[in-house]
C-alpha cells in the first residue's frame, strides 16, 4: 500500500497543497487564493482532498507557511524555510545551492547543502521586495502582477528610490500623473524589487554558484533575468517551484509516518 | 503625615503599579534613599556603602514609549525611550522616588537621554573610559568613582568608609557568586529551569532591597533545584536546542523572543548579556590594598559593546559555549542600537568560526513583527 503524505503551505497571499507518494513522487498539487481567513482556506484544502480520494485525518501531514496555525489536521508545523530547502532539494537536487523564495509578505533567500539549511535571510518587516510590493504596485498600474513583469522587459529608465511600500506608491502614481510609459514604470518597480533581493542574497554567504527561485514569482520569466542579471549568475526556476514549501512539508510528512511507525512497533 | 506625594494620576494606575509605588514611598518615608541606575556598568557598591538603595529603572515596557517621543526622536533604542518615557510620565515607581539617577557615558542615546532626564531629575554621570586597553583607562575610572563618592557623600551626607565599601563589595560578590551559580544549573542536559522563567526570577531579585534576603532566596533555590533535579524532576524535557542568548538587554522582548524560542523546540541555556553571565563572572578583590581600583577593576572587566575594542566579550562568548555545551547562538538586538548591531558582524564571524550556527534579531518593543520573528527563529532551531 502506498503512503500518501500532505503538505499544505498557508502563506499570506496562496495557500498551496502538495500530495507525495511514498516520499517520492509528487502526485497532486494545487494553488488557491489564501483569502482573508487563512482557516477557510484549510478547510477548502481539506475538502478538496476528500474530493481527490485522500483522508487527511490518516494520512501524515504538515503545515507551513504563515497560516501553518491555522490547519487542525496537520500533525505538525514547519517553517516555509525549512520547507523551501527541502522541497527545492527535491526539486532541483541536494547539492549546495542558494534559494530565493520571493513569497507575498516575505522574502528569503535560504542557503542549503546536502538539502539541509544551512543559513538563511528574511526581509524586516517592512514589505519592500516581497510579493506584496509587487501586488500593489501591480494594482496601481491597473495590470496583474504577471503582466506587469512582462512589461517590465520593455521598459527602462525609471527607478523607483522609495523602499517604503507606502511612498513607493505614491512614487508611482506621480510617475503615473507625469504621463511616464506603464513600460518604464513596470521597469523601475521590478529594478527595485530586484535590487532589494539582491541586497539580501549579498548578506548570506551562499556555496557555489547555484541559485533557484521558488515561490510565486517564479513563473515570470523577466524576473528570472532580471535577478540572473543583478546577481551575475544564472537563477533558474522549476514549472514546480511555487509549490516547493508545500512539497517540501508533504516530504516532512512522510518523515513522520515513518517515524511514529517505529515508535509504534 | 509624610513629605512624600504619590503622582496625581495615581488612582488611575493598575493594582500591581499602586502597590510599586507604596513600597517605594514606604522606603522613602522611613528615611531611606533610593538611586536609580540603567547600566551594569553602575558602581553599586558606592551606593551600598552610602546606605542608598540602587534600583535598575531600565525601562522594559512599550507603554510610556508616546510619552518619551514627544521629545525624543522616533528612531530610538526603545529601551531608552521606554526609561525616558517613564520618567517624564510619572509612572514608574522607583524613578518617581528616586533621590538620584545615576547613568553613565555609554551609548550616545543615553548619554543625551540623561542630559534631558537632568532637567527633571538629580542625574549623576560617571564618565566610562571605553578603551580598556589604554594603560590609564583604570586609573581614569577609579578617578571617576572618587568623584562619584564624593558626590554621593555630600548629597546623602555621609560618609562612605573603606570598610564600608569592602563589606558591600563582599556582599555584592556574593550575589553575583549565588546569581553565577544558579545560572550555571543550566549546565546539566536537560536543563533544570526554562530560561524565560530563569530570566524573570533573576530580574525579579533586582526590585526587593534586602539584599542579604535575596542572597538567602538565590542560594535556597539553587540548592532545591539541584535536589529536585538529583531525585529524577526534568521541568524541560530532552533533547531541546540549547541556545546562547547575547547582544542588547532583553527584558522588553522576552515574551517574542525568549518564550518563542522555549515554544519551538529550544531552551535557552545561557544569557551571556545583561541579566545573565556576562555581569556575575567578575568579582572584586575585596582584599586589595586600594578597594575603590579594585572596584574601578571590576566593572571595566564588563564586555559590552560600547568598548572599543570589545575583547572582553571575545573571550568570553567562546568560553560560555564550550561550558554550556551551546547548540545555537541568538543575537537579541534593539532597534537603533548601534554598538551592538554593528558589532554583530564580528559575533557572526566568531559564531562561524567555532561552528555553531548564529540568528541575529532586530527587534522592538512593539507587537508588530512577532509572526516573522516566530518564524525566524522556529526556522533557526529547525536548522539545527
Ligand atoms: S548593554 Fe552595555 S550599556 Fe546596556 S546596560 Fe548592559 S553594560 Fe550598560
Ligand atoms: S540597547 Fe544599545 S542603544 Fe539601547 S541603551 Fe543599550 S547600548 Fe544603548
Amino acid at each position: 500500500m502506498p503512503v500518501y503524505s500532505i503538505g499544505v503551505d498557508i502563506g499570506s497571499t496562496c495557500a498551496k497543497l502538495a500530495v507525495v507518494e511514498d516520499g517520492r513522487t509528487l502526485v497532486h498539487q494545487m494553488v488557491m487564493p489564501t483569502g482573508w481567513s487563512s482557516a477557510e482556506t484549510a478547510q477548502a484544502i481539506y475538502d478538496q482532498l476528500e474530493r481527490q480520494g485522500y483522508c487527511p485525518d490518516s494520512s501524515p501531514c504538515v503545515a507551513t507557511g504563515y497560516g501553518r496555525l491555522n490547519v487542525p489536521y496537520a500533525q505538525k508545523t514547519v517553517t516555509e524555510i525549512t520547507c523551501h530547502a527541502k522541497g527545492a532539494a527535491f526539486l532541483f537536487g541536494t547539492e549546495a545551492c542558494a534559494i530565493i523564495d520571493i513569497g507575498g509578505q516575505d522574502t528569503k533567500v535560504i542557503a542549503m547543502a546536502d538539502g539541509v539549511v544551512q543559513d538563511f535571510l528574511m526581509n524586516d518587516k517592512c514589505s519592500a521586495g516581497t510579493g506584496r510590493f509587487l501586488e500593489i504596485m501591480a494594482n496601481t498600474l491597473c495590470v496583474d502582477p504577471g503582466t506587469l513583469c512582462e512589461l517590465a522587459r520593455r521598459g527602462s529608465g525609471v527607478s523607483i528610490s522609495s523602499m517604503c511600500t507606502v511612498f513607493a506608491e505614491s512614487e508611482v502614481i506621480s510617475l503615473i500623473g507625469s504621463g511616464t510609459a506603464k513600460e518604464d514604470i513596470a521597469y523601475g518597480i521590478v529594478e527595485s524589487i530586484v535590487n532589494k533581493v539582491a541586497s539580501q542574497y549579498g548578506k548570506l554567504s551562499v556555496p557555489g554558484d547555484r541559485c533557484y527561485l521558488t515561490g510565486g514569482l517564479c513563473e515570470s520569466p523577466y524576473i528570472l533575468e532580471s535577478l540572473s542579471r543583478t546577481l551575475g549568475l544564472t537563477v533558474t526556476s522549476h514549472p514546480l517551484a511555487r509549490y516547493a514549501g508545500a512539497i517540501g512539508a508533504a516530504l516532512t510528512a512522510h518523515g513522520l509516518a515513518r517515524s511514529e511507525r517505529r515508535t509504534s512497533v | 503625615m509624610s513629605e512624600y506625594q504619590l503622582p496625581a494620576q495615581f488612582e488611575e494606575f493598575s493594582q500591581a503599579r499602586k502597590e510599586g509605588f507604596l513600597r517605594a514611598k514606604a522606603i522613602k518615608d522611613s528615611g531611606g534613599h533610593i538611586a536609580g541606575t540603567f547600566c551594569t556598568f553602575t558602581p553599586c557598591e558606592l551606593m551600598d556603602a552610602a546606605g542608598v538603595h540602587p534600583v535598575s529603572l531600565c525601562g522594559m515596557s512599550p507603554e510610556p514609549i508616546p510619552a518619551a517621543e514627544k521629545d525624543l526622536p522616533k528612531n530610538l533604542c526603545p529601551l531608552i525611550k521606554s526609561s525616558y518615557g517613564f520618567a517624564v510620565s510619572d509612572t514608574c515607581p522607583y524613578t518617581y522616588f528616586s533621590d538620584l539617577i545615576v547613568g553613565e557615558t555609554t551609548c550616545d542615546g543615553k548619554k543625551k537621554m540623561y542630559e534631558l532626564l537632568g532637567r527633571m531629575k538629580d542625574v549623576y554621570i560617571l564618565q566610562l573610559p571605553q578603551g580598556i586597553d589604554r594603560s590609564y583607562a583604570l586609573e581614569m575610572w577609579t578617578k571617576e568613582l572618587h568623584r562619584f563618592k564624593a558626590a554621593l557623600e555630600e548629597k546623602f551626607n555621609v560618609t562612605i568608609t573603606d570598610q564600608a565599601l569592602r563589606e558591600a563589595a563582599e556582599l555584592r560578590n556574593q550575589l553575583r557568586q549565588a546569581r553565577t551559580a544558579l545560572m550555571e544549573l543550566q549546565k546539566l542536559d536537560p536543563p533544570p529551569f526554562t530560561g524565560l522563567g530563569l530570566y524573570k526570577l533573576l530580574d525579579g531579585l533586582g526590585f526587593s532591597f534586602d539584599l542579604h534576603s535575596n542572597l538567602k532566596k538565590l542560594t535556597d533555590l539553587t540548592a532545591q533545584l539541584q535536589a529536585d533535579y538529583a531525585a529524577g524532576a526534568r521541568p524541560v524535557p530532552p533533547g531541546q536546542k540549547r541556545i546562547l542568548v547575547t547582544g542588547c538587554p532583553i527584558g522588553g522582548v522576552l515574551e517574542k523572543t525568549v518564550k518563542v524560542v522555549e515554544e519551538n523546540g529550544g531552551v535557552v541555556v545561557c544569557f551571556e548579556n545583561c541579566g545573565g553571565i556576562k555581569p556575575t563572572r567578575y568579582l572584586v578583590d575585596t582584599q586589595a590594598e586600594d578597594i575603590m581600583s579594585a572596584i574601578a577593576q571590576r566593572y571595566l572587566n564588563i564586555g559590552c559593546a560600547v568598548m572599543t575594542p570589545n575583547s572582553q566579550r571575545m573571550e568570553l562568548l567562546p568560553q560560555l559555549v564550550e561550558e554550556f555545551r551551546v547548540d545555537g547562538i541568538l543575537e537579541i538586538e534593539l532597534q537603533t542600537c548601534h554598538p551592538y548591531t554593528v558589532e554583530r558582524y564580528e559575533i557572526k564571524k566568531l559564531a562561524h568560526d567555532m561552528g555553531v550556527p548564529f540568528l541575529a534579531l532586530d527587534t522592538d518593543y512593539s507587537q508588530s513583527d512577532v509572526g516573522q520573528l516566530t518564524t525566524r527563529i522556529a526556522a533557526f532551531i529547525e536548522m539545527l
